[in-house]
């Protein structure tokens, strides 16, 4: 309290530390990157300064002794059953600074619904045969872009469908949101996979430029490291005009964090703000955003497909539509609970809708007006599983983004800290002490390990259902059931209550 | 010979490494009983940091090795067949002129005045260890390999060695 602001003294963590355990090796000290765990050469000894601890477990993680547990402080604010701890701490927050608050990572509200919890798969039994994936042979392979186009049209022709040997890609992340080193995990997994991996808006590294046929290059409303050689490099090249953890919010990458390779990949002054606007400027109409698709796919001379990005707001299916006219080959949905470096809290809480009722309702217009076949429909934001990816398709989907999930892979605990640069476990930061922390080949291993383990579960649960193809299992919402869900939440899902039959 | 290298952009100065040297060179290797053994156990490797930079020093078991040219009682020795340095516990008589020698600060000091301890301490390579050193197999980031670099080091070899003059023989060469 001495010196600092009251709010201070309500902190979240606790950095318990059993002393009998330690061993007094300074390995918390030194992975903090919080400054919480202090050496005390007075009584030789370590404390922790309790207020500055995140929760983010990199020091409990690393002690050799398991002499530290990260706990809830005990201490509460008198229940309230309205006024939550954090709607107080961010009012807290806002007075005591005048600011916005800020945060990462995704939408994290319990008290909304997560409809893929509520959906239940079928299986066989007696009067259909289930498959065993170990014995028979199970297709996982999905191909995305425009599946309808017409013999005659000779420029849609040249543009070939994406194979993907799973139907899971690597959302957006961009150079400078992470560092290097996880972006080349990600490109060597997609490679190992025979999947995508997307760079964000910040431009493609030369050093990944090896990865081209892995990679989905993306044009943002910044246009940051966007040229001619970009532009080819990428198997699929994608407009970003939303994100799901903030719709209609644009980017802001500060000054200080566009050192020099950044700097060279934005293609940007050293030090100066990467700013991407909220709108694209160019684009303001669905005929602005076909301008900017044939523009793009003139300057690839037709021979890769162009993907739209857009986050799953009210009236999306009717954007979907309007995309899918506009040219698009691909249209990626990113729902709420989609991550991102930095948002507000009240976008990344309060708006947009779940990937689940987007994905359904924009699956069903297109193939309500009959050009479900010319796009290829991609969802993102929020894909926790194998199951999430399964039902994801399931309504509709023809492949998913997962970008939360592989960073949990190498080590992320979902501390919502990416916003500040500091990540300790090296994931969200260009520091170059703290971006040490991931080793590319060791990160490359674990994503590949998580993909693989996926692909096994897939199968598992496709066989269990009879279907040995995923493409058998896209749209097929007949396999699908509801539970604990409105009339109209079903509705809009297109699914049946469970407990009844065909 | 396999020598154990840092990779100082993996290096996240966790001390692990450290701990696992002092578990294994302890009488116990229990990782509680360790630290608290009498005489204290030293750990042979060491995190380096200043800034960004760190990683983890432990012997180069230089092939001009300063510290056995130093040693006033032999106790420092090469291993001619494994090419090691070692130091014999018996012979040592604690004088430091090894740890004065020693260009990279990889000897340390080992003393306990109540057990009359005083000797120098530096790292053995885990001698009869299934996996390795222990410092390698407990790194979290694999930034310490355990690897045989020499065929690379042919080409430059006269860029190696220390303050002296490499000259292409053995160490008697010098002498003479």
């Amino acid at each position: 309290m001495l010196y600092q602001p009251f709010v201070t003294n309500y902190y979240d963590f606790k950095v318990v530390r059993d002393q009998d355990r330690c061993i007094k090796c300074q390995g918390c000290v030194t992975q903090c990157s919080y400054d919480a765990n202090f050496w005390d050469n007075d009584r030789q000894m370590i404390d922790s300064i309790h207020s500055k601890c995140i929760g983010c477990h990199r020091c409990e993680a690393y002690c050799p002794t398991d002499a530290i547990s990260i706990q809830r402080n005990p201490s509460q604010f008198r229940e309230n059953g309205y006024w939550s701890k954090e709607d107080i701490k961010n009012i807290y927050l806002n007075a005591e600074t005048g600011a916005i608050v800020v945060t990462g990572m995704g939408n994290d509200l319990q008290s909304q619904p997560v409809y893929f919890d509520r959906i239940l798969f079928d299986a066989c039994q007696v009067t259909n045969p289930s498959i065993d994936p170990l014995r028979e042979p199970m297709e996982l392979t999905t191909y995305i872009g425009n599946r309808g186009r017409k013999l005659s049209d000779t420029k849609a022709k040249k543009t070939g469908l994406i194979r993907l040997d799973v139907p899971v890609m690597f959302g957006p992340m961009s150079y400078g949101s992470i560092n290097l080193s996880v972006q080349k995990a990600l490109a060597a997994s997609a490679r190992e996979h025979g999947t995508l991996w997307s760079t964000g808006e910040g431009g493609l590294h030369s050093d990944l430029y090896e990865y081209g046929p892995n990679t989905i290059v993306q044009v943002a409303s910044g246009r940051f490291g966007v040229h001619e050689e970009y532009l080819k490099a990428g198997a699929m090249i994608e407009i970003k005009i939303g994100q799901g953890a903030k719709p209609g919010i644009g980017g802001h990458l500060p000054g200080e964090k566009v050192v020099d390779d950044v700097s060279r990949t934005r293609m940007i002054p050293v030090g100066s703000d990467a700013i991407s606007p909220a709108p694209h400027h160019d684009i303001y109409s669905i005929e602005d955003l076909r301008q900017l698709i044939y523009a793009l796919k003139e300057a690839i001379r037709y021979e890769k497909p162009v993907g739209v990005k857009v986050s799953a707001v009210h009236n999306i299916a009717a954007i979907a539509s309007g995309i899918a006219r506009a040219g698009a080959d691909i249209i990626v949905v990113d729902g709420y609970r989609g991550g991102t470096g930095a948002t507000p809290l009240i976008v990344r809480d309060h708006t947009g809708i779940p990937i689940e009722l987007a994905i359904a309702v924009v699956d069903e217009r297109l193939r309500q007006e009959g050009i479900r076949e010319n796009v290829g429909l991609v969802a993102a934001g929020g894909i926790r599983s194998a199951a999430d990816t399964l039902k994801a398709i399931g309504l509709g989907a023809d492949a998913v983004y997962i970008s939360t999930a592989a960073l949990i892979a190498v080590g992320c605990t979902l501390c919502q800290q990416c916003h500040t640069g500091r990540c300790a476990w090296g994931i969200t930061t260009n520091d170059s002490y703290l971006s040490k922390r991931q080793n590319p080949e060791i990160a490359a291993e674990l994503i590949s390990n998580l993909l693989g383990a996926w692909e096994i579960e897939m199968k598992e649960v496709l066989g269990s259902m009879g279907i040995n193809a995923i493409e058998s299992l896209r749209g097929n919402r007949e396999r699908l059931r509801a539970v604990g869900m409105t009339e109209s939440e079903m509705q809009v899902l297109g699914l049946k209550q469970a407990g009844l039959g065909m | 010979m396999k020598r154990v290298y840092p990779v100082e952009e993996y290096c996240v100065a966790c001390h692990l490494c450290e701990v696992a040297c002092i578990v294994e060179h302890s009488k116990s290797k229990n990782l509680f009983y360790a630290f608290s053994e009498k005489p204290k156990v030293n750990s042979k490797i060491e995190v380096e940091m200043e800034g960004p930079i760190s990683f983890s020093a432990s012997c180069r078991i230089c092939e001009h090795a300063e510290c056995v040219e130093a040693c006033p009682v032999a106790a420092m020795w090469r291993d001619d067949e494994t090419g090691l340095v070692k130091v014999e516990d018996d012979r040592c008589i604690g004088c430091w002129m090894c740890i004065m020698a020693c260009p990279q600060g990889s000897i340390t000091p080992r003393q306990d005045h109540d057990e009359g301890l005083r000797i120098a301490d530096k790292c053995d390579l885990c001698p009869g260890r299934e996996n390795g050193p222990a410092c390698v197999e407990a790194c979290p980031n694999n930034a310490l390999v355990y690897e045989d670099r020499d065929k690379f080091a042919k080409d430059r070899r006269t860029l190696k060695g220390s303050m002296h003059i490499f000259i292409e023989s053995d160490d008697t060469a010098i002498q003479e």
